[in-house]
């Protein structure tokens, strides 16, 4: 480790490029808190985002129009509006007009801008992910429910047992882009002042002055993320694949 | 809802069922009954009715007006208990229908766990065995979608039959089959039908029906034109219509 951060100082003596995560160990520790706060962000929004997809799209092919009408609702305003719009409205409108409440002797917001930034973005990419599921489920073909019908299972059993298996296998590739855009989206947190990458290395550039050398750090940063997520979903792919399905 | 069926009534007892879609009326009063152990073969015209029927004895399709009575079970109660008939009734789709995703093992196993609530190792054993009895021992770890037409519809045979039914409906299970496949499938439903399972076909397989069925009915637009036992209808029919169309496919 130490000779990373010799080389890298080394670097900025002789060329200028000021690299300073890599040497200075503040700048570092901020760094490393904003990758942190990024995969806390991501990671939850991902799974919050399937299961309300999962829900909704559930909801969707029900028959009762008391229960559609809702998610047709819900997609509609998360999917026309902006994502920055979204979270403004979350934090700063819907935000003040909760009740504070009582914490270590302070007067504190009832949900922390992290949570806001959490809900605000898991509703937003699980708007998409209804639709994704939707079409997925749409895929399987009705005469396979008949069989299912047939052996006696429910509707919510051939829902479990057949029909999301078959729907995730078909609407993958679409769900992989959504999850890559939210894992990207998750940087708008810094517009109410999540302490996530984007925010973090802003803060670094400000003080350090190498804006430049810090826009590559963020630019690979994310690189690399969606990187691994890719790697992931495309191992979860592989893994589900079925011999002989050619559809 | 009559509780109190003997094996002596009809299995299967259908009162003038009729069927409309929309404005179009599919079943025009159809009337049949089957006895334990018979086999009966529905042969006519493309769009006679005939799946439509089958459809409606299991209560995939609701009927409009009429009686249809599994065991003595009324398939047109509201109240009816749709997992009760179809532990009873098996049924077998043109198009297969197996679940792509499992394999052919798993998918004779599937529903006696889901549905039924059965233990696994049990289930394993009597899924063995069956598709064994299909012939189809050595591919139990084999997807749908490597298996042939014929193996295929086998499968989806041995799975009907894992649920343990009284009843097996067949719904033209041949006709997506190549010509070579189609034999492999008529000889197993043939010892279906020798060990005593009662069958109701709707078949393109003049020869099949007329050496298996006990009895088979002619439907045409909707209503039995005539019906009776092969001998009879194949050789002697007497309405017009079935003259006319057994010399089409014969």
């Amino acid at each position: 480790m130490q000779a990373i951060g010799d080389w890298f100082q080394r670097l900025y003596d002789t060329t200028g490029l000021n690299f300073s995560v890599f040497y200075d160990a503040y700048d570092w520790g901020r760094y490393l808190g904003g990758l942190k706060m990024t995969l806390l962000l991501s990671v939850t929004t991902i799974l919050l985002s399937l299961i309300v997809g999962a829900i909704g799209a559930l909801m969707q092919g029900s028959p009762s129009a008391l229960l559609r009408l809702p998610v047709n609702a819900f997609v509609v305003v998360f999917r026309n509006t902006p994502p920055l719009v979204q979270l403004f409205f979350f934090y700063f409108g819907l935000g003040t007009m909760l009740p504070a409440v009582e914490a270590a002797g302070m007067r504190v917001p009832l949900l922390s801008n992290v949570q806001w930034a959490i809900i605000s973005l898991s509703l937003f990419a699980g708007a998409f992910n209804v639709e994704i599921f939707r079409s997925g489920i749409e895929a399987v073909p009705r005469t396979t429910l008949e069989a299912a019908e047939a052996l006696g299972y429910t509707r919510l059993k051939a829902y479990i047992h057949i029909v999301l298996p078959l729907a995730i296998r078909v609407c993958l590739p679409a769900l992989n882009n959504n999850l890559v855009n939210l894992l990207k989206t998750t940087t708008l947190a810094y517009a109410i002042a999540v302490p996530e990458t984007l925010y973090a290395v802003k803060q670094i550039w400000s003080e350090s002055q190498n804006v430049f050398e810090m826009m590559v750090v963020l630019l690979a940063t994310y690189g690399i993320l969606v990187g691994i997520l890719v790697w992931m979903m495309h191992r979860w792919e592989r893994a589900m694949h079925i011999p002989g399905y050619a559809r | 809802m009559a509780t109190s069926w003997t094996p002596d009534q009809p299995i299967v007892q259908c009162v003038d069922v009729r069927k409309s879609f929309g404005a179009l009326e599919v079943l025009k009063g159809i009337s049949l009954s089957v006895r334990k152990g018979e086999v009966i073969c529905i042969i006519g015209p493309s769009g006679s009715g005939k799946s439509t029927l089958i459809r409606c004895i299991n209560a995939l399709q609701p009927i409009t007006s009429g009686s249809i009575q599994i065991e003595g079970i009324e398939v047109t109660d509201p109240r009816l208990d749709k997992l009760a008939l179809r532990r009873k009734v098996g049924m077998v789709f043109q198009q297969y229908n197996l679940f792509p995703h499992r394999t052919a093992l798993q998918n004779v196993m599937m529903a006696p766990i889901h549905v039924l609530g059965q233990k696994r190792a049990e289930v394993e054993a009597r899924a063995r065995a069956l598709l064994a009895k299909v012939r189809l021992a050595g591919k139990e770890d084999t997807y749908p979608g490597e298996l042939s037409g014929g193996q295929q519809q086998r499968v989806a045979i041995a799975r009907s039959l894992a649920m343990r039914p009284d009843i097996m409906l067949f719904d033209e299970v041949t006709a997506a089959l190549d010509p070579e496949t189609v034999k492999e499938v008529l000889v197993t439903i043939r010892e279906l039908a020798e060990d005593g399972m009662t069958c109701i076909l709707v078949t393109h397989e003049m020869n099949f029906a007329r050496e298996v069925a006990d009895h088979v009915y002619f439907t045409d637009r909707g209503v039995i034109v005539e019906h009776g036992p092969p001998d009879v209808l194949f050789t002697a029919a007497k309405d017009e219509r079935t003259q006319r169309f057994l010399s089409q496919v014969l």
